[in-house]
């Protein structure tokens, strides 16, 4: 199985680089995986990153894109918190890329 | 919007043992996102889905009841408990779970989800859908 290497240490990951134990994340981790994601983190990143954390912490599930959106709309004003500039951050899909560096499992109904 | 279509999914099982409680509410999670009037109907050991306190560690599956305190998040507000099913199995609305949704037309008024209904007012909600999905 392909993994990440962090600081010289394997985190092993599916094919499509969603970490497989999800208590194999940290900081480090994210910011190699962002790394192969070619994505530059900013806070903003990170304010969505910690979002998507403490969400499933709380619900034990990944929120949906329009969930994701709203609740940061909520938290971080509407300048942040709409699809444009989501998109913006995370080219690939808030939801999806944002999941990956997060360390959680792919969102429930992304195909 | 004119084609919006009322969904009933109905939860008659045990939320362990199967996968259908679990299955039940994936489709749910992932049919809101087109945006239909959708509804939860909990009955015979159903109820138990609901219930707090649950601890799956000893089953070595996951603990997916918080997941439906989520259901707010995706318009999902309606959960409907049929009085008599608790009533059966030695249960009350305090044994369940508080879930709670911010009503958009209300000022972001918080407002609970789960409704305790009669055997009666449950067969009117069943046949007041166009969908009705059972589990």
């Amino acid at each position: 199985m392909a993994s990440y290497d962090v600081n010289g240490t394997a985190v092993e990951h599916d094919e499509e680089g969603y970490i497989t134990n999800l208590s194999d994340w940290s900081k480090d981790l994210a910011q190699v995986i962002a790394d192969a994601e070619n994505i530059q983190m900013t806070d903003e990143h990170w304010a969505v990153v910690n979002f998507l954390r403490e969400y499933y912490d709380e619900y034990q599930i990944a929120p949906a894109v329009r969930v994701l959106i709203k609740a940061i709309k909520k938290s971080m004003g509407p300048d942040v918190g709409n699809n444009k500039y989501m998109y913006e951050l995370f080219p690939y899909g808030p939801a999806k890329q944002a999941c990956k560096i997060a360390g959680l499992p792919k969102p429930t109904g992304c195909v | 919007m004119s084609d919006t279509k009322k969904f009933l999914y109905v939860n008659r099982r045990a939320p362990y043992g199967t996968i259908y409680a679990l299955e039940s509410l994936e489709v749910v999670l992932i049919g809101a996102a087109f945006e239909q009037d959708v509804s939860l109907a909990f009955l015979d050991d159903g109820v138990f889905q609901l219930t707090k306190g649950q601890k799956t560690d000893g089953l070595g599956v996951k603990n997916f009841s918080p997941t439906f305190r989520a259901l707010g998040d995706y318009d999902v507000t309606k959960l409907y408990v049929e009085k008599e099913s608790l009533e059966e199995r030695g249960l009350s609305e305090a044994d369940l779970q508080e879930i709670m949704y911010e009503d958009e037309d209300d000022d972001w008024e918080e407002k609970p989800s789960i409704r305790i209904v009669s055997r009666a007012e449950m067969v009117d909600i069943m046949s007041d859908q166009d969908v009705v999905l059972s589990f």
